[in-house]
């Protein structure tokens, strides 16, 4: 009864009624937000720990077809690491220039980080398509089918993570460097550089161990 | 509650968020890691070390150190920012993914030796 008083003299303050908390302690905008996208960012290593996890069992099953050894071009993949690596210290600056508050800094790094990204892409399309080219297709054995899955999942989450850097670029030179757009570049920094994290065990699980033995 | 300790409940969220890192931080992260992938591939190109088991251990630990690097000079993870909830659950992740991995390869390694006719790798 107490409740339902205070209730109807707040409306009477405010003149209107209020259906929702409008003074929620945690409604401020972006305060648990990096939280939220790291917890994203570790479901989405249980993703790729899985795809790991299939290849670790399936990666050397042949079916009489070829191994890593026959297939991998290291200096390929070399080149796609440094593309990759890159494009983390490049968005690393855009993120130092965004502090300084340097929109066409930022934009400018961001462009470069975005080619580096787009190189990797690209690099990496060549070698799936010479790869299908001689025959060593998803279909050929367990080994490429967990290959294709693995590697294939990461390069989507680069092409996606420049879809979103292109998206970025856009709200920055529409609103400029508001505090929803530094948000939103932080959370693509994280993503950036967790990708570059899970292609250290690609390179390193899938290429390189690949064509040792 | 009051306006001012509305602004200085904000700006404490603003104080304690994610840094941002520096210059030299992110220069340092880079070198390191250039080192950190250039000796695998060293190592495996050119075989240096004459035995694939000893390599492969060798490159495993350069991962796992460039993975460290990445995480505290890229990613900037400590354990104060969030409260210590970034940390938690990071750590949290490696043990479900040191769980998953160490799971799955420990039972299908069991089930090829004991299931298969003839032993796979030979083949």
């Amino acid at each position: 009864m107490a409740k339902a008083t205070a209730k109807a003299k707040a409306q009477a303050a405010n003149g209107v009624p209020a259906f929702y908390v409008t003074e929620d302690e945690h409604a401020h905008s972006g305060g648990s937000t990096m939280l939220g996208f790291w917890l994203y960012l570790m479901s989405d290593c249980l993703v790729f720990a899985v795809l790991f996890a299939t290849h670790g069992v399936l990666g050397r099953n042949y079916a009489a077809g070829p191994s890593g050894a026959d297939l991998f071009d290291l200096r390929l993949v070399a080149i796609n690491t440094a593309m990759l690596l890159s494009s983390s210290i490049t968005y690393g600056f855009a993120m130092l220039a965004m502090d300084k508050g340097r929109q066409a800094a930022v934009q400018g790094w961001l462009v470069v980080t975005g080619l580096f990204g787009l190189a990797f892409v690209a690099i990496e399309l060549y070698e799936f398509a010479h790869l299908i080219h001689e025959g060593a297709t998803p279909m050929r054995s367990a080994f490429l089918s967990s290959f294709f899955a693995l590697v294939g999942t990461h390069g989507l989450h680069v092409s996606f993570g420049l879809v979103w850097m292109v998206v970025l670029m856009t709200q920055v030179a529409r609103r400029g460097l508001i505090e929803a757009n530094r948000r939103r570049l932080m959370c693509l920094s994280m993503f950036w550089h967790f990708l570059d994290v899970v292609w250290i065990g690609v390179f390193t699980f899938v290429y390189l161990m690949g064509v040792l033995k | 509650m009051s306006a001012g300790n509305q602004a200085d409940h904000h700006d404490a969220h603003g104080a304690d968020g994610v840094p941002h890192g520096s210059l030299r931080g992110y220069v340092v992260g880079f070198l390191l890691s250039v080192v950190l992938t250039a000796i695998p591939f060293w190592l495996v190109m050119n075989d240096v070390l004459g035995n694939a088991t000893l390599t492969a251990i060798v490159i495993m630990i350069f991962a796992a150190v460039q993975i460290v690097v990445h995480m505290i000079y890229f990613l900037h993870m400590n354990s104060r920012s969030e409260g210590g909830w970034t940390m938690m659950a990071l750590i949290f992740t490696i043990i479900i993914v040191a769980i998953a991995l160490a799971g799955s390869l420990w039972v299908m390694y069991h089930l090829n030796t004991n299931m298969m006719p003839t032993d796979m790798h030979r083949m």
